[in-house]
């Protein structure tokens, strides 16, 4: 069985939103229907997004960290929006785990949204149907793009690599390595929903500089004396004219 | 929760007739032959105004109306479904009921109005497990949800039945006063049994399982965009402390003790428009009883916007 997943790390996610509006416009502009923004330019913009990145400050001043959060569906292997759907719009499929809602069946009754613990699903404000992370399920599959290019747009945009997708349920995927070793945790986990998406956490990151790297002492230039040996301080135009 | 009218509507008018039918039909089992048919059908009539009074308000809850039809589908595993399946059956059923009082069809009346209760306490069951099956939604997910939609709506529904007995046949009007004083009581009991304990809940996540780090101090400082979104609207009353207090104490009062004096006061004097009175005002009630229900329950994904108010 395959359950595809996103795995987010947050140990380097930077809060560019870059993967905030990359998914807007690939969903935005799709078969199914656009995600409008209402009053855009007014005092109390509204819009209908599938990711956003929050910001959290952790901690004490002056000891605080800042995290990003990026958070779209989770889709869940058991996932609580599906059985209380009274069309059956809202579904998980059997496949890749995707959970996706049907735009042509919904009612709009808003009930899943109710019935999902962590906020990702929204009513769409012209189509009045719900609306969720698609894991972009039309671009994953899609055979006219190149292989390089099959993965949700969030990951695409990712500058620091911090979205990483892939099929949980395989032991030796990118994703599961990543679980595995950096400690990969689900949201709410008391609520028993089993998230898919998965997130890292933050890493204590240790620098050992030891002095020979710092003056490239190994630097063969150096060593035959072919470039010239300034003094420590000086201006750095790296290898030319420093250590 | 921020409350939608027209769930509220929903619940308060089907749940009154559905106790008005109740009341109906177990004062034909109680009292039969002192309950003339003419009673049993303007009974009947009203129960089924109320309900499809309820069933329009629920239209007005959906983005896509004209596609209602297709939320029949999905009985097997939604209480939501059910419902939708529950509340026309129901409906058609107390019309039946109605039509065959009128045509004096006696046992087959009795047999068909057996039928509708079970299926009255169905609607009731599916009512009530729409809310309590969200496990955490913690103020919902209790029995006692069920069990107030249960008292509530047949205390408002007998409520209505001694009022409408006043006025059509005054005989009947002593026991539904005191049926109604019963229900309205236990009603009032399990409503502050499921005030005391939502009042002791604490909540199963936190911004530390919502965001699964592990720090004691932790605060939003941005949700991800400046103006409002489906998660603001839909899950905040943007309502104070003090006017959720205010709620549940309008509530307490005209739900329970005042149309309770005044249903009294038109039984002793014998004023039917008392006891008209004493149901409307318990409805009213009602409706800030069920506000508050929603504004109460506080959905996990709030923790994502603790910024908002």
């Amino acid at each position: 069985m395959t359950q595809l997943a996103l795995v987010i790390d947050l140990n380097v996610c930077v809060g560019c939103q870059a993967c905030v509006t990359s998914c807007k416009e690939w969903n935005t502009s799709g078969q199914a229907g656009g995600l409008a923004d209402l009053n855009p330019y007014g005092a109390d913009p509204t819009g209908t997004f599938f990711n956003r990145v929050q910001t959290f400050e952790v901690g004490e001043f002056p000891n605080t960290q800042t995290v990003h959060f990026p958070k779209s569906c989770l889709h869940c292997e058991d996932p609580p929006c599906v059985p209380v759907c009274p069309t059956g719009a809202s579904y998980k499929r059997a496949e890749d785990g995707i959970v996706l809602v049907d735009y042509d069946k919904c009612i709009g009754c808003k009930y899943c949204s109710w019935a999902c613990p962590y906020g990702v699903r929204e009513v769409e404000n012209e189509r009045k149907v719900m609306t969720k992370c698609t894991l972009c399920v039309d671009r994953i599959y899609d055979e006219s793009l190149p292989p390089s290019d099959r993965r949700p747009a969030c990951v695409m945009a990712c500058p620091t690599s911090a979205r990483l997708f892939g099929d949980i349920h395989d032991p030796e995927s990118e994703v599961s390595r990543a679980i595995r070793d950096h400690a990969g945790y689900a949201l709410m986990p008391e609520w028993g929903t089993h998230p898919s998406n998965h997130y890292l956490p933050r890493r204590r990151t240790d620098a050992h500089h030891h002095d020979d790297q710092l003056v490239r002492a190994d630097n063969p230039l150096h060593i035959e004396g072919r470039q010239p040996k300034p003094p420590f301080k000086d201006p750095a135009l790296d290898d030319v004219t420093s250590w | 929760m921020n409350p939608a009218f027209s769930v509220i509507f929903l619940t308060t008018l089907t749940g009154a007739g559905q106790g008005l039918f109740l009341a109906l039909f177990a004062a034909t089992l109680a009292a039969p032959g002192r309950v003339p048919a003419g009673f049993a059908v303007a009974a009947s009539a009203v129960s089924v105004v109320l309900l499809v009074l309820g069933l329009i308000a629920s239209f007005f809850h959906l983005g896509r109306p004209e596609r209602a039809w297709r939320s029949a589908a999905r009985w097997r595993t939604s209480w939501l479904s059910r419902e939708v399946i529950a509340l026309p059956a129901f409906t058609a059923a107390v019309f039946v009921y109605g039509a065959a009082k009128w045509q004096g069809f006696e046992p087959a009346a009795a047999w068909i109005g057996a039928a509708a209760s079970v299926l009255c306490v169905a609607l009731f069951v599916c009512t009530g497990m729409i809310y309590a099956c969200i496990r955490f939604l913690q103020e919902w997910a209790t029995p006692l949800t069920v069990v107030n939609y249960v008292l509530l709506g047949s205390a408002s529904g007998t409520m209505l039945a001694a009022a409408l007995a006043a006025y059509l046949v005054p005989d009947l009007a002593p026991g539904y006063a005191d049926a109604a004083t019963v229900i309205t009581l236990a009603a009032l009991a399990t409503r502050a049994l499921s005030l005391v304990r939502n009042a002791r809940l604490r909540p199963k996540s936190t911004t530390q399982t919502a965001i699964g780090i592990k720090h004691p101090s932790i605060r939003q400082i941005s949700p991800g965009f400046t103006g409002s979104s489906f998660n603001t609207r839909e899950f905040f009353h943007h309502r104070t402390r003090e006017f959720l207090r205010a709620i549940k104490w309008i509530f307490l009062v005209l739900a329970f003790p005042l149309p309770l004096v005044l249903l009294w006061t038109g039984s002793i004097l014998a004023i039917p428009a008392a006891i008209a009175f004493a149901f409307a005002v318990q409805y009213v009630g009602l409706l800030a009883e069920r506000w508050f229900f929603f504004a109460q329950a506080n959905h996990p994904q709030n923790l994502y916007y603790a910024l908002t108010g």
